[in-house]
């Protein structure tokens, strides 16, 4: 029969020779590379010591974003509920008070804004949609939990630590993929 | 009065001794698990247990604690006697075999002269292979009171492994056995220690190496180890002759495997391997000058460390070589070991009888 292609390779069937059929040889060789495996480097990442680190453009976490002032940058257009594929986002807009303007960058803010981290797929279209800069997607992921209630995210679980009077927690919180993708 | 005073000694000896041999190989069969896990990690470049404990070494206490917590489950239509009886059979056999082994040569306490070898029996072989043979009832019962396919085709397989090595196994002792001309095992061990260059060269393991050879594929197929381990093939058998045992009396089968490996070890080390001889050092100088406790001490170290050697062998063999087919283990055992081991025997007596003349 003709072959379909060039790469065919004939393997010839021999009998076993005498030294094969001893099973020795090849069961030395064998423990020999089982043994030189004893001093090869480990594939395993003991996690909750060691991290393995995320790509940079590995999508976590959803974060609401403040500015410098720690004014909050949302302002409750919807845009990221309309463009979440999951539904995972609601929201409900406010208007801002007269002695509200250090809490609130722009008139109108977010009373309530919710994610469903059980719904959400981590697409990042979100923080796409959002013409504000207020969302976007950090190097963190749900830790798990025992009840479906804790994993719907609140605004307070949500935003950034304040800039000013928690700076640490907002510097930790900045060093992310929005800095890793803007270099 | 006098005589009496001296057995009772003699007794309280001999259960203090059995019960630290029994407590030992005990604490090393748990440490040979995690040793075989840790084995197994390494040699699949992962790192293994490492949770419990530092280094994971309480690992062989939490694997213990979770079988003794686990429900014992007794199938309705097994036969309840025989099927408790399996475990336990397994493990007292397992155990029995230690009587017979030399620990160490003797050290003296209160002026008392205490050998580390709970009965030196002077038919000491034969008793390791009768209580050997022994242990195949273990698996067999188990199997068989099971009331379950699987279960008992692993005994029946297990049965006749056992039975077409022990053959080859006995005849490639009686090779050894016809140069030692003692069946004691401290008899042998004090042959080879007599050897040129501190013991070394009175090993058995030079005169006989294919004896030896012969012997220790026998002892993987006796102790149930891969490549030989058709008995508890999980993927053709799910778990074997102990498919249907639940709790402890799993563990009982598992820890049994264990403690066989270790005392084959040990007797491998003391037939073929001087037992507790220490190589190119003569013990009966060193003892002049550093007393017999502390030779006596750096035997047993030195018995040690051989039978650590021979339980890393079994883990390194296990993590090596894949199981044989049914039919192939049959042929080795028939076809291949015994021809030779008879082989072996009567070039020994050829060799024996040339020099004697």
């Amino acid at each position: 029969m003709a072959s379909l292609t060039n790469r065919v390779k004939v393997l010839e069937q021999q009998p076993l020779s005498f030294m094969e059929r001893l099973y020795l040889p090849a069961i030395f060789k064998g423990m020999a590379i089982t043994f030189s495996h004893i001093f090869k480097k480990k594939a395993t990442i003991r996690y909750p010591e060691e991290k393995r680190p995320f790509s940079p453009v590995f999508r976590g976490l959803q974060v609401l974003n403040r500015d410098e002032e720690g004014r909050e940058n949302c302002t409750a257009c919807g845009l990221c509920a309309v463009a979440c594929p999951a539904e995972a986002i609601t929201m409900e807009g406010a208007e801002r008070q007269k002695n509200e303007e250090h809490l609130y960058r722009e008139e109108k803010y977010a009373a309530k804004y919710e994610i469903n981290m059980l719904r959400c797929i981590f697409c990042g279209l979100c923080e796409e949609a959002c013409p504000k800069d207020a969302i976007y997607l950090s190097e963190t992921f749900a830790p798990s939990n025992f009840t479906r209630k804790s994993f719907i995210y609140s605004k307070d679980e949500l935003l950034i630590p304040h800039p000013i009077n928690d700076k640490e927690g907002y510097d930790a919180a900045r060093v992310s993929r929005v800095e890793k993708l803007k270099k | 009065m006098e005589m009496l005073q001296v057995d009772m000694m003699l007794i309280l000896e001999k259960l203090l001794l059995i019960g630290g041999i029994i407590t030992f190989s005990l604490v090393i069969a748990m440490y040979t698990t995690y040793a075989e896990r840790k084995v197994a990690a390494v040699m699949q470049d992962r790192v293994g247990p490492n949770r419990a404990g530092p280094f994971g070494l309480l690992q062989p206490l939490a694997d213990g604690l979770k079988l003794f917590f686990k429900e014992e489950i007794i199938p309705l239509t097994s036969n309840k006697l025989l099927f408790v009886m399996g475990p336990a059979l397994s493990m007292v056999t397992a155990m029995l075999t230690s009587a017979v082994i030399p620990w160490g040569s003797s050290i003296h306490i209160f002026g008392r002269e205490v050998s580390l070898q709970i009965a030196d029996v002077n038919i000491g072989i034969l008793y390791v292979f009768g209580v050997v043979s022994l242990g195949v009832y273990g698996i067999m019962i188990g199997g068989w009171s099971s009331n379950n396919k699987f279960s008992l085709i692993a005994a029946v397989r297990g049965a006749s492994q056992i039975i077409s090595y022990e053959l080859a196994m006995g005849l490639s002792l009686i090779a050894l056995l016809m140069m030692t001309g003692s069946l004691s095992m401290k008899t042998i061990v004090e042959q080879q220690m007599s050897g040129g260059w501190g013991g070394f060269l009175g090993w058995n393991v030079l005169y006989q190496p294919l004896g030896f050879l012969i012997f220790l594929i026998c002892v993987f197929a006796e102790c149930n180890r891969t490549p030989f381990d058709l008995p508890e093939a999980e993927n053709e058998l799910n778990f074997g002759y102990h498919q249907e045992y639940s709790s402890m009396k799993l563990g009982f089968y598992l820890f049994a495997e264990y403690v066989n490996m270790f005392i084959s070890s040990a007797v491998v080390s003391t037939l073929f391997f001087g037992g507790y001889d220490i190589p190119f050092v003569n013990e009966a100088t060193l003892a002049l000058s550093w007393g017999d406790n502390i030779v006596a001490m750096l035997g047993f170290v030195s018995l040690f460390s051989k039978i650590a050697f021979f339980l890393f062998l079994f883990m390194w063999v296990r993590w090596t070589i894949p199981r044989f087919r049914y039919d192939q283990l049959m042929d080795l055992g028939w076809k291949k070991l015994i021809p030779l081991a008879l082989a072996n025997m009567i070039i020994t007596a050829i060799v024996i009888l040339w020099f004697n003349k």
